[in-house]
């Protein structure tokens, strides 16, 4: 049986976050080893150009600060996720229809700022003596002080969040048809894990000063099964962690680093300020005018031709 | 590579925010510790230990609801043992809040409100 606590307390965390992080660094090598030969970024807005024309510094960036000003907006609040729209078909009038649909913005920036505030809750499970920072949140979450224990206000939101995303793709006719096994897997994880945790916290309860000495020892490279032994809600939750932390580098998940490596975000729109040589250039052997000349001058000559040089 | 600069300072700045508890821990070598609890008076509690640590505040939810709405104070445990509930005077009459309850809450970074309004001058 120990052995059993052995590999999934221990080993496969460690692997996990081994894969985890090795992956994501390698991913991100890859993606830098691609050259970008020129400026793609997508234009909303007027691109600087005469003084007297009035430019959009952030839709539309020339510099290093619009382009820092526009990712960090679109990592914290998601702005481009604003202008996603729907397009349907209309019985009634025999007519396309497009039209804004804010809903996916509202789930998704529900669901990732619910994850960041529980995962930097949970640091009071992995750090000793717990920062202040990390009591502030959990205080601020259980604002309603309803329950014991207390219930956290994201811990409804996020599974509110990922069920709605989860039956947007299995609502509607065109989502459905593209929807991939990874990105109903990538979901459905994420709900298995928010949905044991809550399940641990309310109804299968465990020692939490085991799991903290389990996760000390983890984290401080000494690790050790507590003797007192964690409830199997416990492993379970823990396990499909690990899972996900495993299975990011490889998924679609990992667009939380691909995202300040898209083109379309990070390169600033001054194609005409600046020169952008494309990286695999070779010198191209030109014959110009000039020298064409030169070479058929007599004959040009001869011929009554004009020339530009005699 | 292109942009090397750039890419190796945001793959250290993942790293060092993905290794927090690592540094954290190391800076205030804290690794082993737990909380050291006081005894208890007495040689048993309300139910037993093993789901004291893990329930004792449902337990304690029980308590409430079976006081403040069905204006029952008796508490009939599992072991058929009768306790009259009381926060302070039936917990704290064997535990320490400060060497017990305390220790155990600071360290799992619990903060309770319970205090602000039960009080008996601990
Ligand atoms: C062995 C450690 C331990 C001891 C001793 C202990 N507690 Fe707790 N207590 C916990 C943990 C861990 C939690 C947090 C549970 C969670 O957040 O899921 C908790 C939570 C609570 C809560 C619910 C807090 C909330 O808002 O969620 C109450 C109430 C509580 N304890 C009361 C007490 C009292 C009263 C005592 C002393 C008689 C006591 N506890 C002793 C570990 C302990
Ligand atoms: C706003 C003040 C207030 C707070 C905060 C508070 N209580 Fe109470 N509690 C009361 C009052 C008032 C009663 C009713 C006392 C009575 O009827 O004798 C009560 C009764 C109880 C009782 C049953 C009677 C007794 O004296 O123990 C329990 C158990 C209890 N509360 C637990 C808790 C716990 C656990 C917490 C923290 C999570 C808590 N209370 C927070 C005011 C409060
Ligand atoms: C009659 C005295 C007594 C009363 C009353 C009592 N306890 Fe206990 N409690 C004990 C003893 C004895 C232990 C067992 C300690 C051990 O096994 O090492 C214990 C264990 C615990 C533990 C587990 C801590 C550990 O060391 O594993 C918690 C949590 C706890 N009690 C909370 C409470 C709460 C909350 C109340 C009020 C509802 C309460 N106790 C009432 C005597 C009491
Ligand atoms: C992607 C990472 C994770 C997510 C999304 C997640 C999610 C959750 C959620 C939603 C809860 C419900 C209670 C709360 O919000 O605090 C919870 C509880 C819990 N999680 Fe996680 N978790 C993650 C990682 C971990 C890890 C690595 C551990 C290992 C130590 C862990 C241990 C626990 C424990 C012990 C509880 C119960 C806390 C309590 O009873 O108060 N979680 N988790």
């Amino acid at each position: 049986m120990n052995a059993v606590y052995l590999v999934f307390g221990i080993i496969i965390p460690y692997a996990a976050l081994f894969i985890f992080v090795v992956g994501l660094v390698y991913r991100i090598v890859r993606w830098a080893s691609s050259p970008v030969p020129f400026r793609i970024p997508t234009t909303c807005g007027q691109q600087k150009s005469l003084p007297w024309i009035k430019s959009k510094k952030i839709e539309n960036p020339y510099n290093n600060a619009g382009v820092i000003g526009r990712m960090a907006l679109e990592v914290l609040v998601f702005r481009s996720l604003l202008r996603n729209t729907k397009t349907e078909l209309r019985r009634g009038i025999q007519k396309l229809v497009y039209k804004d649909s804010k809903l996916l913005w509202l789930g998704a920036f529900v669901f990732h700022w619910s994850l960041l505030i529980i995962l930097l809750r949970h640091l009071r499970l992995f750090v000793e003596p717990v920062p202040a920072f990390v009591i502030s949140l959990q205080r601020l979450d259980g604002l309603f002080q309803i329950m014991l224990p207390t219930l956290y206000i994201t811990d409804i939101l996020i599974v509110l969040a990922l069920g709605y995303l989860l039956l947007r793709r299995m609502a509607g006719a065109q989502l459905r048809y593209i929807s991939l096994f990874s990105d109903y897997f990538a979901v459905l994880l994420l709900l298995g894990i928010a949905l044991s945790g809550i399940f641990m916290r309310y109804i299968f309860r465990v020692d939490l000063v085991s799991v903290k000495e389990l996760a000390l020892g983890v984290l401080s490279f000494h690790p050790s099964i507590p003797a007192a032994g964690i409830g199997l809600a416990f492993y379970v939750h823990l396990f499909l962690v690990c899972t996900l932390f495993a299975y990011f580098p490889f998924s679609k998940l990992v667009h939380m680093a691909g995202v300040f490596l898209s083109p379309t975000r990070n390169l600033a729109n001054n194609s005409r300020m600046r020169r952008h040589i494309n990286p695999w250039n070779y010198p191209v052997k030109v014959h110009t005018y000039q020298e064409w000349e030169d070479e058929f001058r007599e004959h040009m000559k001869d011929a009554g031709l004009p020339l530009e040089k005699e | 590579m292109y942009d090397k600069g750039k890419i190796i300072a945001g793959i250290v700045i993942f790293l060092i925010l993905i290794t927090f508890p690592i540094w954290y821990l190391t800076a205030h070598s804290q690794t082993s510790h737990v909380p050291q609890l006081q005894a208890a008076a007495g040689n048993e509690c309300v139910e037993s230990t093993s789901y004291m640590l893990d329930n004792h505040m449902k337990l304690l939810d029980e308590w409430r609801t079976l006081v403040v709405r069905d204006g029952n104070d008796t508490y009939v445990a599992s072991n058929g043992q009768e306790w009259n509930i009381s926060l302070t005077g039936t917990c704290l009459s064997c535990h320490n809040k400060a060497e017990f309850c305390d220790q155990c809450h600071t360290y799992e970074g619990v903060t309770l409100n319970c205090w602000s309004c039960h009080f008996a001058g601990y």
